[in-house]
């Protein structure tokens, strides 16, 4: 399916949350957020992925 | 005199004065370097999507490393939407339930819109949230704010990395008049010391700043100055300055001056 990941359009298989992050190759610390809604990380497996999603991955940066 | 006590930002105490931002430094080393410097006692972060995803973690360390209290921030957010749901990711992700409420209305000066920012507040603190919200200098803003439950408020001095200073010293004057009990915090648009020490001699709490230490030509000297700049506002604060007067009086005694009508 085609989802927007980071804004980026992607092709995936992960049928879920929890397997696009492991997908992505994603590291600690990070927080997700499906279509606009924060998820939290003990319930990313349960978060099914359609296609068209809109996924954000972010993790900690500089901030004033 | 007045009383001295310590910053108290939801029942948390601190000694410092200044809370400093971690963006814009010429390098992370200068950075770690400013924020030992300023004595500060919190720093400011943020959340974005990394070009690798794992490049969050180097940073991340860095600042875990200072030991400082962490205050992450939504700076950015355009929305309601938006602001709520990276709060969320950061209470996640840095595991703290503060959060600076940056909600901006209008591209040009970066102006926090206050009908959202109220409304963001509100969600916030029914979730949880110990809110910080980044606003104007209004003094009835600054009411509501306080009527829904916020213990602190950080009015701007000035537009965000303008380095202009307190623009508008009577609104902060009124709304520090007004809000007795509220830990209030000056955020953005401070550019030397002095005004840091303006802010703390008018009897605001504390200070936040980035761009001033950050974007000196020596940030670590900068940081250095503010730290002084906001020990000196607050001792002047607490010390209360002498009444000001529209006409000259002479400090030294006109008692026993020599040559007195001798003409």
């Amino acid at each position: 399916m085609k989802i927007t990941f980071n804004g980026q359009l992607t092709e995936t298989s992960s049928q879920n949350l929890q397997a696009l992050v492991i997908e992505m190759g994603a590291k600690e610390p990070f927080a997700v957020a499906l279509n606009g809604h924060f998820v939290p990380r003990n319930q990313c497996s349960s978060a099914q992925l359609d296609d068209g999603d809109s996924v954000e991955l972010l993790s900690p940066i500089q901030g004033g | 005199m007045r009383e001295e006590k310590p910053l108290n930002i939801y029942g948390q105490t601190f000694e410092s004065r200044l809370l400093i931002g971690s963006a814009l430094y010429p390098s992370p080393q200068v950075m770690t370097d400013a924020i030992s410097a300023s004595q500060s006692q919190i720093v400011t972060v943020s959340l974005r999507r990394q070009n690798s995803v794992s490049a969050g973690e180097d940073f991340w360390q860095l600042i875990k490393d200072t030991g400082l209290t962490v205050l992450p921030n939504t700076a950015g957010c355009h929305s309601v939407k938006e602001a709520v749901t990276l709060a969320k990711m950061c209470r996640e992700v840095f595991a703290t339930d503060w959060i600076k409420l940056e909600l901006i209305g209008d591209e040009y000066n970066l102006q926090p819109d206050p009908v959202a920012l109220l409304e963001a507040t509100e969600l916030l603190l029914q979730d949880g949230f110990k809110v910080l919200p980044y606003c104007t200098d209004d003094l009835v803003l600054c009411q509501r704010l306080a009527a829904l439950g916020c213990e602190v408020l950080m009015p701007w001095g000035a537009p965000i990395g303008t380095g202009k200073g307190l623009l508008n010293p009577y609104n902060l004057a009124m709304i520090r008049q007004r809000l007795p009990d509220i830990t209030l915090i000056v955020d953005a648009g401070l550019g030397v010391p002095s005004h840091a020490c303006q802010a703390l001699e008018m009897g605001y709490d504390a200070v936040l700043l980035n761009s001033a230490i950050a974007g000196a030509g020596c940030p670590v000297k900068m940081a250095t100055a503010f730290n002084y700049a906001v020990q000196a506002g607050r001792a002047a604060y607490i010390a209360q300055a002498m009444p000001e007067k529209d006409v000259a009086a002479p400090s030294t005694p006109t008692m026993g001056m020599p040559f007195w009508h001798q003409n």
